[in-house]
């Protein structure tokens, strides 16, 4: 095999380093700049999510959480309140009767999340105490489908909220049934494998960041456990931001999918790098800022580690709904631009 | 100041004088001009320092009030029927986290069939949701109750329903005397939370509560309305002082005081029973009223002493349980057991879906009760010839039709009118 | 207690007539109760509104059953629904029309009143003239003022006012204005003859 350098020419030949680390892979960070280090990595953050909770091993959601949270405690000067869906997160957090939440926290229902947050903002505003924010923050479950209706109402009136969802594609805490973001051919308990279209039906489902996007609020973006930067940097963003504002986290449930529990942000990042995915930005209607795929993976990389998809790989034939998978993929990759044309070498 | 105002108007303008902070809007017949007098309060500058936010649903009006009154905002909304049954969820969460919101309920019958006139179902369908719940007789105790409301929930941290007969209150224009602001804020002071979501103190509130514990919380839940029992009375006796009249109160006693029989009955009807009681003493009959006002916290106490030297008691109520019977007669019954002679109990159900209660009805009930008891629940009014041919068709066909639009059928064509295929 | 019953249909002002006769009650210091016969709301449709008036609180609640007196904005209605149900047989009875009772065909049951109690009034003319728009309500009650003399025309005037403030206010009290000097030249006259 030809050495790299030597094919280089001169001025080449010695190689820049690349700081990956940066990125995401290294999430300690102390080869970067303080000022561009994660609020996870410093020993001021305020741990509003703390130690003690009951989360699984591996838990993408309490990943997410630690971090959004964390990060917009810090850009608000710990002036945060957070409102909280009935789900995983809820529920493992506050094991009476103990907390491990360090902000104001109220927990309402399942499917009010954004109401109720409406109301405490409302209150904020009342009381002329503009500087406390707030967040509502639910699982996919209590957001895309039983709190869809509260959330589009608070997107419509623009009410000054961040809502978080933690997106690990089904009912987690129920016994892991399906939601409209279980993605296609996903085997939940209520979409078994079984019978003639194992698993999650093709041609359901709904992307709700796309309807946040419709809505043209002034920010939604779509995150996921495996950029933590990524993400903080976007939490830290729509704090800056006043009206309604909507995050989408994408967190691997290492029970629900049937994955290892230390494969979590590898599969954050290959759900990232097939496509199946896209991580992008949008205010006011417009998608601003995409996060390119810097190596496509094929989507069966990602489907093979998870227990969920494993019908699809049972028979000796790939199962032709694979290619619809990829399908999607390419699909999306194609409508949000996430991979660069790659120039030919001459 | 006395003024010719339509009822829910004047609700508008009394609950404005409560300073609300945060109101959220849903629309629904018959209480919509509640909410809609309020916003053009916040929205024409009279009310100020209140969010009035339109909501998408019932469900997230009473949501959104939630988050209010936990932030420590001072919360309202209204609603009637569907709307109850729609945030039933809600309401049960602001009762078990102990929110003091203030909601009016705008008494209406709850479907199917659909309905939009008065009867009290909506309220019936969450008296065990442990939010107290108080009747208005007339429009003026309306105005005067919603002021006794807000005081009463944020001393107890409870939410409190009141209750005004949809159409035949919120419609009424009438003489009404409205408070000055400076009276409503001599009674009513600003609200201070017993929980409050504060950055500089975070607690959290509404943890999933286990086996452990589950059961102490729900004892404190009703031991607040016993509780309520003591500070009701108080704060009436209070707003009674300051406003120079009376309103509110557990119960109020109509010429009882040697009353053979007594008649029970909540809310507008109130009013046609008192005619009707003077007219049959002008005949020589003894014959007396309670009102129930504070349907929950249910005043056993004052009840049963109010009932103790009675013959005949006639529960008068817009509700049924069905299979069961009337919920206000239930309870009553409830605090007649331990008396050492308690009277008869007569169970009338009257006025479902707006049809309306008249004196004479009632004179011909309240004789009947007396002379030929029945057994059972007695619907006033029951048109017996059409309840018979649908039970006649059904027990002739499977294929019936909906029972509804038989009767609605059965009515056109005996009034002449022509009846649609 | 005095007790009103109006009859129109929906879109001809029924209720604010009915309101509008609550308040000038109310400005001569009485109790006054209006309110309407809560049925679905469309233009076109039956709409019955009620008032009572008294010198006490008012505490009765069922529909007026047996009024003292009628007014009828609409008289197509005579042939659609019992109109007369329970007037009193010392009531009154005001139609906003331009027949006769006889060419209504309900002069049998006007002859049963009182001498003086029933007369027609063209309000809707009235109102025509004066407003603009045909809704008769506010010319009805000056007719009924002088009709029944049971509130003062000043008080129905003020009343208007308050229901419709500004230029149509005083189009409407011209109306009724008129109408209450129509209604007492018929009086007057019938005294003579």
């Amino acid at each position: 095999m030809p050495n790299p350098v030597a094919t280089l020419a001169p001025e080449e030949a010695v190689q820049k380093l690349k700081y990956y680390q940066k990125g995401t892979f290294t999430v300690g960070n102390r080869l970067v700049a303080e000022a561009e280090r994660s609020v996870q990595a410093s020993r001021d953050r305020s741990n509003a999510l703390t130690c003690g909770h009951r989360a699984c091993q591996g838990c993408g959601e309490a990943l997410g959480a630690r971090y959004a949270i964390d990060a917009a405690m810090r850009a608000t000067n710990n002036n945060l309140i957070a409102v909280n869906a009935t789900g995983c997160l809820e529920v493992f957090t506050t094991p009476y009767p103990e907390t491990s939440w360090q902000l104001p926290w109220l927990h309402s229902l399942f499917g009010n999340a954004a109401a109720v947050a409406t109301g405490v903002a409302a209150a904020m505003r009342v009381k002329k105490r503009k500087e406390v924010r707030v967040i509502a923050q639910g699982g996919d479950g209590g957001t895309t489908d039983i709190g869809f209706q509260c959330l589009s109402g608070m997107f419509e009136r623009n009410d000054d909220v961040l809502y978080i969802c933690y997106d690990n594609e089904g009912y987690m805490n129920t016994g892991v049934q399906r939601s409209s973001a279980t993605p296609p051919a996903a085997r939940t308990a209520t979409t078994p494998a079984v019978g003639a279209e194992p698993g999650n039906v093709f041609g359901t489902g709904k992307s709700v960041p796309k309807i946040a996007v419709a809505h043209g609020i002034p920010y939604v973006a779509t995150a996921t456990v495996a950029d933590l930067h990524d993400l903080e940097r976007k939490v830290t963003k729509a704090m800056g931001i006043r009206g309604a504002r909507y995050i989408q986290i994408n967190v691997p449930c290492p029970l629900g999918w049937g994955a290892l529990s230390h494969d979590t942000i590898r599969l954050a990042r290959l759900a990232v790098e097939c496509g199946l995915y896209p991580i992008f930005e949008a205010e006011h209607g417009k998608v601003t800022e995409v996060r390119k795929i810097r190596r496509q993976a094929p989507v069966t990389e990602y489907l093979k580690p998870q227990r969920r998809f494993a019908h699809l790989f049972k028979a000796e034939h790939e199962d032709p709904r694979v290619a619809r998978l990829q399908a999607i993929c390419d699909a999306n990759i194609a409508d949000y631009g996430l991979v660069d044309a790659i120039a030919e070498e001459a | 100041m006395l003024k010719q105002i339509e009822g829910s108007h004047a609700m508008a303008e009394a609950i404005a004088l409560c300073r609300p902070e945060v109101v959220c809007a849903y629309p629904i017949t018959p209480q919509t001009h509640i909410v809609e007098g309020l916003g053009e309060l916040v929205k024409n500058g009279s009310l100020v320092d209140c969010e009035y936010i339109n909501v998408e649903s019932e469900f997230a009006a009473l949501s959104v009030a939630i988050g209010a009154s936990a932030a420590g905002a001072r919360a309202y909304t209204a609603t009637a029927s569907q709307g109850l049954l729609f945030m039933m969820e809600a309401v049960y969460n602001a009762s078990g986290l102990g929110l003091p919101i203030v909601m009016t309920l705008g008494n209406r019958a709850i479907g199917a069939p659909i309905n939009i006139w008065n009867d009290h179902s909506d309220a019936m369908s969450v008296r065990d949701s442990g939010w107290l719940q108080l009747f208005a007789e007339t429009n003026q105790e309306a105005v005067d109750l919603h002021i006794q409301a807000f005081k009463i929930a944020e001393e107890l941290s409870m939410p409190v329903m009141v209750c005004v007969d949809g159409f035949i209150l919120t419609h009424a224009m009438e003489r009404i005397d409205v408070p000055d602001q400076a009276t409503v804020d001599a009674y009513l002071p600003p609200y201070d939370p017993v929980q409050v979501l504060d950055p500089a103190a975070p607690i959290s509130i509404g943890a999933m509560v286990g086996p452990d514990a589950f059961t102490e919380v729900r004892f404190l839940a009703h031991y607040k309305q016993t509780q309520a029992l003591g500070l009701i009375p108080e704060f009436a006796r209070e707003f009674a002082e300051k406003f120079g009249r009376e309103a509110g109160g557990l119960l109020r006693c109509y010429r009882t005081e040697d009353a053979d029989v007594v008649v029970v009955a909540m809310g507008s009807v109130c009013g046609t029973i008192k005619d009707t009681i003077d007219e049959m003493r002008d005949d020589g009959i003894r014959i007396g009223l309670v009102t129930i006002v504070s349907f929950r916290p249910f005043p056993v106490d004052a009840l049963r002493a109010s009932l103790a030297a009675a013959k005949d008691v006639v529960v008068v109520e817009k509700s049924i349980a069905v299979g069961m019977g009337g919920q206000l007669a239930d309870n009553v019954g409830s605090a007649l057991r331990d008396l050492p002679r308690p009277p008869r109990l007569h169970s009338a159900v009257a006025g479902l879906g707006g049809r309306p209660i008249t004196r004479a009805s009632l004179h011909h009930l309240f004789r009947q009760a007396v002379v030929q008891p029945w057994e059972g629940t007695h619907f006033l009014d029951l048109n017996d010839r059409v309840v018979g041919r649908e039970i006649h068709r059904k027990r002739k066909s499977r294929r019936s039709g909906p029972t509804a639009e038989n009767i609605l059928r059965q009515l056109a064509i005996a009034s002449g009118l022509p009846a649609a295929e | 207690m005095f007790q009103v019953r109006i009859h129109g249909r929906g879109g001809q002002g029924v209720v604010t007539g009915a309101e509008m006769l609550s308040i000038a009650a109310f400005f001569e210091g009485r109790h006054a109760q209006a309110f309407p016969s809560f049925g679905s709301e469309r233009t076109g449709a039956p709409v019955v509104a009620f008032c009572r008036i008294a010198d006490q609180e008012i505490r009765l609640r069922e529909p007026i059953l047996d009024p003292d007196c009628l007014i009828v904005q609409d008289a197509t209605l005579f042939k659609v629904i019992d109109v007369f149900a329970g007037l009193r047989g010392d009531g009154y009875l005001l139609v906003n029309t331009n027949k006769s009772f006889a060419e209504l065909h309900i002069g049998e049951a006007a002859n049963r009143l009182p001498k003086r109690h029933a007369v027609i009034v063209p309000a809707t003319e009235f109102a025509l003239k004066h407003v603009g728009r045909p809704v008769p309500n506010a010319a009805l009650l000056g007719a009924f003022a002088a009709l029944t003399q049971f509130v003062h025309i000043d008080s129905v005037e003020r009343a208007i006012e308050e229901a419709f403030p500004g230029k149509i206010g005083a189009a409407n009290i011209a109306a009724a204005t008129e109408a209450y000097g129509f209604v007492q030249t018929q009086q007057l006259a019938a005294t003579a003859a």
